[in-house]
């Protein structure tokens, strides 16, 4: 857990101070990833770097795992800190290998352990260490590069993570794979991270919580899904964009909006299925599935109100399949491509576990919206009754 | 790059040389003329290296730490005019120094060595200082970060990023050095220079080239030399001879 209290940074510049962080106060809870956001200079790398007193604060303090860091020595407290910075800044004139036990051998662990640390770390990241542990970085692509920087401040197993815009270098291809990436190896690890960013997509993406930063102070401090559905002024929610709605797809999960489905077997009579689709008030047609219970079809209303016969004969082939674990703007993604307004959901085995509509997303995206037309009217009723 | 070709011009030179002198010792009796002179040289030959090797090693444990000295933060401020009136004394002709140390120190092997250290001094402490302040800031900055004290950061980061430029600087000076050397006879150094003036004096041209002929070949052998280490040093993934 990173706690910051009141956490200020006044520089004094020749043109007289600048108030980088003004009273800084916010809390991350042990394991999230916490995204500071905001444009150029408001103050993200000054906050994020008082942390491991790169730069020292001008007041305030900052607790990990609940214990002022104030009197600490700052080499002892920075090798319980990851630290990752944009320009990566492996060590040109050590291997890979070396680059990452650099902490560990500085907390003086013995060559075997460090060296098979190393190894499982390359693992971690993705790369192959018969390939990689002996290179030097010069060797590398920006993308592996950053994978091993992200490797070195991961060596030490240190609880807290400090990352100043890690994949900004990055082209946006290889971004998105390494942002995967790191949230995958996130899941298992586990640490509390503070992460800086200037890209709102990759701060939705990343965070379990998203602050925003403005002039040097905190103006929002919300899940991602809050901060979009409830900018909280003009200047967040122009920070957040327009299309602030369509990127709450992306946080809200299938089984999230996922409602059960009527089904038929290749067996049924086409009359059943025109029975069942009358009865549940489909508009076009109803899923067919196998004795696995696995889709593997439609049978469309006009056949089954036109034609005599079992579904088995007259279906039309599956279109395409999501799972409750994707994302809704992959789900809304394949609806536009199929051009069809719901799919079936499916397990790992391929089962049919129900179904995602348009209707549900758009309902689900709109019930927090009422909702606060709703607390927004109520105030106004109840001094109406009263 | 330009001290590559240098490196190369000297080579040539030592080719051209030596393809001519086999021409003339065909004409001539001109090794044995020359081995009239093979004890000399061998003794001034020996004088000749201990001359280079003790003012370029004294200059090397002073040019480095001065240079890492004044690289420091702490030394910031004066650091710059330090480098200034270093680099005004990379303008002053090594026989003046040489001449200077002599008056100051009167004559024999002392002065030499102790102009010759000057003269070799500056290009060392001048690389050391710009090699280290090029070493990027994000190194600096992931070291830090990563918890390393300012000592280990100088070490482990800082030396070895900044060793090729070090070493170029190390280059230079002991071309200076060995270059100079010969002059040191004027002061009564001692070294391959007596054979040299002293045939110069006597007109006597294969006494002249008895000293000058292993002067040449010392001042090559010490360039491949330096670059020899330099290759085998500076660490591999900051060091661009080995690609
Ligand atoms: N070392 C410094 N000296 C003076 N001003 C600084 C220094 N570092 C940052 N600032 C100023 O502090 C403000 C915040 O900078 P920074 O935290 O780097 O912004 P961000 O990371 O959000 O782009 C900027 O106005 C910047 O100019
Ligand atoms: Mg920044």
């Amino acid at each position: 857990m990173i706690k910051i209290d009141n956490l200020t940074k006044i520089f004094e510049t020749p043109n007289g101070p600048v108030t980088a962080a003004d009273h800084i106060n916010m809390e991350v809870p042990e394991g999230e990833i916490c995204v500071l956001l905001g444009p150029s200079g408001c103050g993200k790398t000054t906050t994020l770097k008082m942390i491991n007193r790169i730069i020292p604060p001008s007041s305030g303090r900052v607790f990990i795992n609940g214990e002022d860091t104030t009197g600490l020595n700052t080499v002892e407290l920075r090798r319980n800190i990851g630290y990752v910075i944009q320009q990566i800044g492996l060590f040109p004139n050590m291997t890979i290998e070396e680059n990452i036990a650099v902490v560990p051998k500085l907390l003086g662990w013995d060559s075997n352990r460090y060296k098979a640390r190393a190894k499982e770390l390359l693992e971690l990241v993705a790369l192959d260490p018969s390939v990689f542990l002996k290179r030097y970085p010069r060797e590398l692509s920006g993308g592996q590069q950053q994978r091993v920087g992200v490797a070195r401040a991961l060596a030490a197993d240190p609880p807290v993570m400090l990352m100043d815009e890690p994949f900004g270098a990055i082209d946006p291809i290889n971004r998105e794979v390494i942002q995967d990436e790191f949230l995958k190896m996130q899941q298992e690890l586990r640490k509390t991270i503070m992460f800086v960013s200037h890209d709102i997509d990759e701060a939705v993406k990343m965070a379990n919580r998203i602050a925003i930063f403005r002039g040097g102070r905190l103006v929002q401090y919300d899940t991602p899904d809050d901060l979009l559905a409830h900018p909280k002024d003009d200047f967040v929610e122009s920070f957040v964009g327009d299309d602030r709605a369509l990127k709450r797809l992306r946080l809200v999960q299938v089984s999230q909006v996922m409602e059960p489905v009527a089904v038929v077997k290749p067996s049924d009579s086409l009359q059943t299925a025109l029975a069942r689709i009358e009865e549940h008030g489909y508009s076009r047609a109803i899923l067919m599935v196998n004795e696995k219970h696995q889709p593997i079809g439609y049978v469309s209303r006009s056949v089954a109100q036109t034609t005599k016969g079992l579904c088995g004969d007259h279906y039309f082939g599956l279109k395409a399949t999501t799972s409750p674990s994707d994302d809704l703007r992959k789900v809304a993604s394949l609806m536009f491509n199929h051009d069809t307004t719901w799919l079936p959901c499916t397990d790992e085995q391929g089962v049919l576990v129900g179904r995602v509509t348009q209707q549900g997303i758009t309902h689900y995206l709109g019930a927090t919206y009422q909702r606060d037309a709703l607390n927004a009217q109520s105030p106004h009723l109840h001094q109406v009754n009263a | 790059m330009k001290k590559l070709r240098l490196t190369r011009y000297g080579y040539g030179i030592g080719l051209v040389l030596m393809f001519t002198l086999g021409i003339l010792a065909e004409q001539y009796d001109v090794v044995d003329e020359l081995f009239f002179y093979q004890e000399d040289v061998v003794y001034l030959t020996v004088q000749h290296i201990e001359l280079v090797l003790i003012s370029g090693g004294i200059a090397i444990l002073i040019g480095v730490p001065l240079g890492t000295l004044l690289s420091r933060p702490r030394f910031a401020r004066i650091a710059e005019t330090a480098m200034q009136s270093l680099n005004i004394g990379t303008t002053i002709p090594t026989l003046a120094i040489l001449a200077l140390s002599m008056s100051l120190l009167g004559i024999g092997m002392l002065p030499a060595v102790f102009g010759l250290c000057i003269a070799s001094l500056l290009p060392i402490v001048r690389n050391t200082y710009t090699g280290l302040l090029e070493v990027p800031d994000h190194l600096k900055e992931a070291a830090s970060g990563i918890g390393m004290t300012a000592q280990q950061m100088l070490y482990r980061i800082e030396l070895p990023n900044a060793l090729y430029v070090i070493f170029a600087g190390i280059r230079t000076a002991l071309a200076i050095n060995v270059g100079t050397v010969p002059l040191a006879f004027l002061i009564g150094g001692g070294g391959l220079g007596e054979l040299i003036f002293t045939g110069i004096d006597l007109d006597e041209p294969f006494m002249m080239l008895a000293g000058a002929i292993p002067t040449a070949m010392l001042a090559i052998l010490a360039d491949i030399v330096i670059a020899v280490l330099a290759f085998l040093i500076v660490p591999k993934g900051v060091n661009p001879l080995r690609t």
